[in-house]
């Protein structure tokens, strides 16, 4: 591709240079604070792994003003929620369900935690009781070990 | 010609590692000290070898060599030099071909340095050195060589993306190579000493060196990123919890564990299998991380390398090494048969908590990390797990280490009192609650997170303060006071990198609490009040850049008449890249960052613009600052002096770079 050719691409590809635009806030302070906080939970669709409130993207441009509206009309955060889930799918839920096999996720950390603290402190009580044992150490290593070991 | 130079000396460098990953581990074996004697040139010659395809590589970036495929894809004449260069790491071949200079320099330098090793676990280090180099120079060769020619060069090349030319992202990657790769050292270490068949205290003291500068390399890269994402991506985000960021975050947690469990086997052999668990690990995080990175199964902001060939490449680099390294660990581990015997409540039970809490944390996200394709794989479902995830799983862990953190490092060995151990900690306790409570009193109808983070913060910070006065021992307050400045740089060390933690803790919940927001349109000659400063937009005009176009505004920032800052914030058009980047205009305080950034001219006239105050924005920099440099302390500590060859005693085991 010529010079010519990328540059008219970058004009026109000079796409909007921030998430949240002026002219989509809210005039009710309350809902636009909802309306931001929905946004923080809902993937862009078309990007990785950012959120509708911080995405360049025309189609998050789209979904925020969607969410908007639905707030306008009266829904709650939840059927917002459910209304865009509805559209898209689980996909642009930033923060997974609980529902079916994400239990496993969510109970993950804790569960690990506790098996975690449980080994530990098993090994702990062993650890509390075990008899000192004998040096596997020839004399000669332990001499030299002693010398590393000695400031 | 240069360039086939280059290329060849790889291949030479292939050869070389073949050999130094058999001979020593042979020669180990039979105790043929001539064999094992091969290691150490062989580690100098791949440093040599690779270190000229570097060089070969690099040069032909500088003088801008249209031939090299890699140099027409990532550069450009008339990009500035600084970016010429880093522009050699800005892809994947290139990334690549630095991450094995590393390994070569740690190698090298493990062969310099290691005077003190007995002989053949020196050998059987290097060899796994070795193979380590060997595997990553196959990948290179075979499938992402950098040096390939093309047929037709061009008159110029497609520049270097845009975001990339950044002085804090051309640092960024060479530093988290240092600790990726730095951590295949307690690697290293750990199968050798699973070869040998025993671990000692003297083992722990030689890894933890290696661990702890592989950590500290780890902590600067990530705040060099973060810190890159908070300026340049124009809403001062800082960490998102993206695949790519948690792939370098995750090893990081690990080795942080590591070189806490090293400290027990150093001290006390205890804890011996399970620090070389950690340290296999470690390392295979890093390369997890890699594959994540490079293989582009996970889709993320960042991944440079979409390609499954190599995916499936680094996937067979992960299952032999993991593989291999956790057989011979179930065979051998039982081997290590561990010595210290300790009571319920003493720092080696503080320490096995903290290992608990780090590797747990890192479980978490790990499986957040990976969740959606296992989601994908097995139940069909395409889902997402983002950052409000990572948030509510990954918190409460930082909460519970920093609460227990203090009184932790106060216990002593073997046997404690934790009532005792707490005496002195009270006072801080009470004055973290106390700011705690301040803080709550003094914001309006907003969350407990500010005011938690600043107790939590602050219970760090004054726990630190007290470990170290603690250590000075008893006496006049001017005699200690004059003790404390020649406690060991161990002991300081501990103390500054885990008041840094305190300090990245409150700052994190500060900014993310207390931030103050407004997005509007604005004409020129217009202000508005953000907080308690006024801010007009003066004018907007057009700038020409070497290599781009900007809109750049010009804002002046007043408070109670005084002005306080010009600000130009641009917005930012790369031709030859076909790309936009916002550059926001940051008035960096100690207390505040205002952070203005312009956006499109709007069609009613006048321009969208986005500020913020940002509060403590600085200190979460700050704390990974001293974080590195606690680490960077007690690396420099008499005993790793001593021990890491005493002939060498100011360079000191740290690979100096």
């Amino acid at each position: 591709m010529n010079r010519l050719a990328l540059l008219i691409l970058a004009l026109t590809l000079a796409a909007p240079a921030f998430a949240v635009q002026p002219d989509e806030i809210l005039p009710d302070p309350a809902l636009e604070t909802r309306a931001r906080e929905i946004s923080k939970d809902l993937r862009c669709l078309v990007c990785r792994n950012e959120s509708i409130d911080d995405s360049n993207a025309q189609l998050a441009r789209d979904l925020r003003l969607l969410v908007r509206e639905r707030l306008v009309e009266g829904d709650s955060d939840a059927e917002v929620m459910a209304f865009v889930v509805d559209r898209y799918g689980e996909y642009v839920l930033l923060n997974p369900t609980t529902g079916g096999a994400n239990l496993i996720l969510w109970i993950a950390g804790p569960a690990m935690l506790a098996a975690g603290l449980g080994t530990a402190a098993l090994y702990l009580r062993r650890r509390r009781s075990a008899p000192e044992p004998q040096p596997a150490l020839s004399e000669s290593e332990r001499a030299r070990l002693t010398e590393i070991l000695k400031d | 010609m240069i360039v086939e130079l280059g290329h060849f000396a790889l291949v030479l460098a292939l050869a070389v590692a073949l050999v130094q990953s058999v001979a020593p581990l042979v020669g180990a074996q039979k105790r043929w000290a001539g064999w094992m004697a091969v290691a150490e040139p062989a580690a100098m010659a791949q440093l040599l070898l690779v270190g000229f395809a570097f060089a070969a590589l690099t040069w032909a970036f500088v003088t801008s060599d249209f031939s090299v495929r890699l140099v027409v894809l990532n550069s450009h004449t008339l990009k500035p030099m600084i970016y010429k260069i880093s522009g050699v790491w800005g892809n994947h071949e290139g990334s690549l071909l630095l991450w094995v200079l590393i390994l070569a320099l740690f190698g090298a330098c493990a062969a310099a340095f290691g005077q003190n090793l007995p002989p053949t676990l020196k050998a059987r280090v290097l060899a796994v050195q070795g193979m380590i180099g060997a595997a990553f120079l196959a990948f290179l060769l075979y499938t992402s060589n950098p040096f390939l020619r093309v047929g037709e060069p061009p008159f110029d090349g497609q520049d270097l993306n845009p975001l990339l030319q950044d002085p804090g992202l051309a640092f960024h990657p060479p530093f988290l190579y240092l600790g990726y790769v730095g951590l295949s050292m307690a690697f290293s270490f750990a199968v050798a000493a699973l070869i040998e068949g025993r671990v000692d205290a003297a083992w722990g003291r030689w890894v933890r060196p290696w661990t702890l500068a592989a950590w500290v390399f780890l902590t600067i890269g990530i705040a060099l990123g973060s810190w890159w994402a908070y300026y340049e991506l124009g809403w001062g985000g800082f960490w998102f919890w993206d695949p790519v960021e948690n792939a370098s975050f995750m090893p990081w947690l690990i080795a942080a564990a590591l070189l806490h469990s090293a400290i027990v086997v150093e001290k006390r052999e205890a804890l011996k299998s399970w620090t070389i668990l950690l340290a296999i690990l470690a390392f295979g995080f890093s390369l997890i991380g890699t594959f994540i990175v490079r293989s582009g199964v996970i889709t993320s902001v960042h991944a440079f390398a979409n390609d499954p060939e190599r995916g499936v490449f680094i996937l067979l680099i992960l299952a032999v090494f993991m593989g291999g390294a956790l057989t011979l660990f179930a065979a051998r581990a039982s081997a290590m048969e561990a010595k210290g015997v300790f009571s319920t409540v003493s720092r080696e039970s503080g320490l096995v908590l903290n290992n608990v809490l780090l590797t747990v944390a890192c479980f978490v996200v790990f499986i957040g990390t990976i969740w959606p394709l296992v989601a994908e794989l097995l139940w069909g479902r395409k889902l997402s797990v983002g950052a409000p995830f990572f948030n509510a799983a990954f918190t409460p862990f930082v909460v519970a280490i920093a609460a227990v953190l203090p009184l932790g490092a106060l216990l002593p060995w073997k046997r404690a009192q934790a009532g005792r151990a707490m005496r002195p900690l009270w006072g801080a306790l009470a004055l973290s609650v106390a700011l705690g409570a301040l803080a709550f009193a003094m914001q309006t109808g907003r969350s407990a997170l500010g005011p938690v983070g600043l107790a939590l913060g602050a219970w760090l910070v004054f726990g630190a303060l007290i470990d170290l006065w603690g250590r000075t021992g008893r006496g006049t307050a001017l005699g200690r006071l004059a003790r404390i400045g020649r406690l060991p740089r161990a002991d300081w060390g501990r103390g500054t990198a885990h008041a840094g933690l305190g300090v990245t803790i409150f700052a994190i919940a500060g900014i993310t609490a207390w931030q103050q927001e407004d997005i509007r349109v604005m004409r020129e000659g217009e202000s508005f009040m953000l907080g308690r400063y006024q801010i007009t937009l003066k004018g907007v005009r057009e700038v020409e850049g070497p290599n781009f176009r900007a809109t750049t505004a010009d804002f002046r920032v007043t408070r109670g008449g005084q002005q306080v800052a010009m600000l130009h914030p641009e917005k930012r058009v790369y031709p030859v890249a076909a790309m936009p980047t916002t550059e926001a205009a940051i008035d960096y305080g100690l207390t505040r960052d205002l952070y203005l950034v312009i956006g499109d001219p709007q069609d009613g006239g006048g321009y969208a613009v986005r500020s913020y105050i940002k509060p403590f924005a600085n200190w979460i920099w700050g704390g990974t600052l001293l974080m590195a440099l606690g680490g960077t302390l007690s690396l420099t500590d008499r005993r790793y002096r001593i021990a890491a060859g005493a002939r060498r005693a100011p360079a000191a085991a740290v690979p100096a770079e």
